[in-house]
C-alpha cells in the first residue's frame, strides 16, 4: 500500500513489467488507472489476454481507466473543439499551459473512489514517462506531475504507483536522465531491466536487478539488492538465479 | 513505422525507399509520397520493375550459391516487416514468397503506377497554403505534413470510418529525408538546435495515426547529420522499427579486404515489439548490403577465408578490430560494449 514502483530499462525492452503488472493489479481487484502513452489499447489488450486478463471487459466494470496517450493526441489536433467542461488530459500539447495539470486531474479524478465501488486500492500505471519528454514537457513539469501522483495516490488514496522509464548508461539525453534519476531517489522499490552485458543471447534475454528501497523507509538500513535472468515467452517470463538458465543445465 | 537512418551520401537509403514503394504497387496497395527534395512524380518513375518468378530463378543460378535462400528470405523479412493494425499483415495468397523482388536496372511499367492510387506531398508546393489545424508548436512544414495525411486517411477510409467501403486496402506512406534543412528544420545543422521537439512530436502524432488506420510507413533520415544524439534516442524509442544503413564508401572500410564484397552493413536498432511478450529476434545480427547489377542484397555477413600465406602482424589487427565490431552488433535485446578475449 502507498508504494511507488520504478521500472526501468537499459539497452532492452521492459515493457513486459508493464503488461505484468497491468494483469496481477487487475486480477487482484484493484481500480487501475493506465497512462498508456507508447501503445495503442489494442496491443495491451491482445497481450493481456495471453495473459489471461480482458482489457475490455474491465473496462466496462469500470475497474480499468485507459488513456490512450496516441488516441487523446490525435483528437486534439484533429478534433473538433474541445468543451470546456473537459479539457484534454494532454492539454499541454497545444502550447497553453506548459505544465501537467490536465494530466494529474484526470489521473485524480479516475482513481478517487465513487460511492459503490467496492475495488481493494487505486493503482496508477505509466508507460511510458518518456514519451511526455520527447512531446515536449520539461523535466520538471513531469518530476512535478509524478510528486502530484505520489502525494494523492500513494498518500492521500493509499494507492500504489508504478512507472515505467528508459535509461541508457552513456546516454545523451541529459533531461531523460535527470528525470530517471531523481525518480530512482523517490521509490521504493526498483526493477532495472538491462540487456546482458556480454551482448545478445537467445536463451537470456536479460537480467533484472531488484532493490527494494529499506533506507527510505527506515534509517540506516541498507537497500536489498537481488539480480535475477530472465527469458520472455509467449505466454510468461521466466526467472532465474543467474547462470542457471534452462539451455546451460 | 519503420525508421531508416541514411547512409552518408543517400544512395542506398533511396534504394530501400524505393522498393518500399514498389511493394506497394505490386501488392496493390496506395501510397502517400512525401518529399521535400524532389518531387513525388520523379520518384515515382524511378521504382524498380518487379521481377516474375522465371526470370528470378534463372539469376539464381547463375548467382555463385553462397547465400542460402533461407537466409535471403530472412533477411527480407527483416527489412520488410511493419506494423499494420490487424487483419493486414498476410500476403497476397497469388505469390508464395513474403514480398517481391525488383530488378534495378529498369524501371517500373508506367501502366503498372498507375494501377494504383497514389498521393503526393511535394513541400515546396505546398509552402503557400498556411496549415489549418492547431501546430502545438510544431514545425509547420510537418505540421503540413500531417495535416495533408490524416485528410488523405480520412477521405480514403483507411480508418474505417466509412463503412460502406468493403475492400478495405493499406495506405503505405513514404517519407524522404526527414529532419533535413530542407523541411525547415535544423537539427541536422546546430547542436543547439532551437526546437528540439518538432521531429519527436511529429513522430507521435504519426504514429497515432498508422496506429488508427491502415497504413505503414517508412522515413528516412539522415541521422549522421543530426549532432543532437538525444534527439536520436527519443525517436528510436518512438519507432517500431530501426535501420541504419552505413554504406562504405569514402570510408577506410572501402579498401579493407575484409568488407570487398560488400558495400556497407546493415545495422538493425530496433525491431517491433507489438502485440506480443516477445518480439521475433533472429540469430544473427551482423547484415551488410550490397548492389549487384541488378538486385540488392541483404545478406549475413561472413568473413572471406583467410587464404594468404603469410599473415602480417598489420592485417591481423584488422581482423581483431573487425572482430570486435562483429560482435558488438546492435539489437533490441542487448548491446554488447566488452570484447571477450580468450
Amino acid at each position: 500500500q502507498g508504494k511507488f514502483t520504478l521500472l526501468r530499462d537499459t539497452r532492452t525492452d521492459g515493457s513486459f513489467l508493464v503488461h505484468h503488472f497491468l494483469s496481477f493489479y487487475l486480477r487482484a481487484g484493484c481500480k487501475v488507472c493506465f497512462v498508456a502513452l507508447l501503445q495503442s489499447f489494442s496491443h495491451y489488450s491482445i497481450v493481456a489476454q495471453k495473459l489471461g486478463v480482458s482489457l475490455a471487459a474491465a473496462k466496462e466494470r469500470g475497474q480499468l481507466v485507459f488513456l490512450e496517450g496516441l488516441k487523446s493526441c490525435l483528437d486534439l489536433l484533429f478534433g473538433e473543439e474541445e468543451q470546456p467542461g473537459q479539457p484534454s488530459p494532454l492539454q499541454f500539447l497545444s502550447g497553453s499551459t506548459s505544465d501537467l495539470r490536465a494530466l494529474f486531474d484526470f489521473v485524480r479524478v479516475s482513481l478517487t473512489p465513487a460511492d459503490g465501488d467496492s475495488w481493494k486500492g487505486p493503482v496508477l500505471l505509466v508507460d511510458d514517462l518518456g514519451v511526455l519528454l520527447s512531446l515536449g514537457a520539461s523535466p520538471v513539469a513531469v518530476l512535478d506531475f509524478i510528486h502530484y501522483c505520489r502525494v494523492s495516490v500513494c498518500c492521500q488514496l493509499k494507492g500504489n504507483v508504478v512507472v515505467l522509464v528508459h535509461s541508457n548508461e552513456d546516454s545523451e539525453d541529459e533531461e531523460n536522465e535527470l528525470v530517471v534519476n531523481s525518480l530512482c531517489h523517490h521509490s521504493n522499490l526498483i526493477l532495472w531491466a538491462e540487456g546482458l552485458a556480454t551482448g545478445f543471447c537467445k536463451d537470456v534475454h536479460g537480467q533484472i536487478k531488484i532493490i527494494k528501497r529499506l533506507s527510505l523507509e527506515q534509517a540506516g538500513e541498507q537497500d536489498l539488492v537481488q539480480i535475477y535472468q530472465y527469458k520472455i515467452q509467449d505466454r510468461n517470463v521466466t526467472f532465474f538465479a543467474r547462470g542457471l538458465s534452462a539451455a546451460v543445465l | 513505422l519503420v525508421f531508416t537512418e541514411e547512409d552518408k551520401y543517400g544512395l542506398y537509403s533511396n534504394l530501400l525507399f524505393k522498393y518500399f514503394l514498389a511493394e506497394g504497387i505490386v501488392c496493390g496497395h496506395d501510397l502517400f509520397v512525401a518529399s521535400a527534395k524532389e518531387h513525388p512524380d520523379s520518384i515515382l518513375k524511378e521504382l524498380p520493375a518487379p521481377l516474375l518468378d522465371d526470370t528470378y530463378g534463372k539469376e539464381l543460378e547463375d548467382e555463385a550459391a553462397a547465400i542460402k535462400s533461407g537466409d535471403f528470405q530472412d533477411s527480407m523479412k527483416i527489412a520488410w516487416r511493419y506494423q499494420n493494425l490487424p487483419k493486414m499483415e498476410t500476403t497476397p495468397t497469388t505469390y508464395t514468397r513474403f514480398g517481391h523482388y525488383y530488378d534495378v536496372s529498369k524501371k517500373m511499367s508506367p501502366e503498372l503506377c498507375q494501377s494504383i492510387k497514389w498521393h503526393s506531398f511535394y513541400l515546396h508546393e505546398e509552402l503557400s497554403s498556411e496549415p489549418k489545424t492547431k501546430t502545438c508548436n510544431m514545425n509547420s512544414a510537418y505540421a503540413k505534413l500531417l495535416q495533408s495525411i490524416q485528410r488523405i486517411i480520412s477521405q480514403e477510409g483507411f480508418d474505417g470510418s466509412d463503412p460502406q467501403k468493403k475492400q478495405r486496402n493499406v495506405l503505405r506512406i513514404g517519407i524522404q529525408s526527414l529532419g533535413s534543412i530542407l523541411w525547415g528544420d535544423d537539427i541536422c545543422c546546430s547542436d543547439t538546435p532551437e526546437d528540439t521537439h518538432s521531429l519527436t512530436k511529429f513522430l507521435y502524432v504519426l504514429r497515432g495515426l498508422l496506429r488508427k488506420s491502415l497504413s505503414a510507413c517508412i522515413i528516412t533520415v539522415p541521422a549522421h547529420l543530426i549532432q543532437n544524439k538525444a534527439i536520436m534516442e527519443r525517436v528510436t524509442n518512438l519507432s517500431d522499427m530501426v535501420v541504419g544503413l552505413e554504406s562504405f564508401i569514402g570510408s577506410e572500410r572501402e579498401t579493407n579486404p575484409l568488407y570487398k564484397d560488400y558495400h556497407g552493413l546493415v545495422h538493425v536498432h530496433q525491431i517491433p515489439r507489438l502485440n506480443s511478450l516477445i518480439c521475433d529476434v533472429s540469430d544473427t545480427k551482423d547484415l551488410a548490403f550490397r548492389l549487384k547489377r541488378k538486385l540488392f542484397t541483404i545478406e549475413r555477413l561472413h568473413l572471406p577465408p583467410d587464404l594468404s600465406d603469410t599473415v602480417s602482424r598489420a592485417s591481423k589487427q584488422d581482423l581483431a578490430e573487425s572482430a570486435k565490431l562483429l560482435s558488438s552488433g546492435c539489437g533490441a535485446m542487448a548491446i554488447g560494449k566488452k570484447h571477450l578475449d580468450f
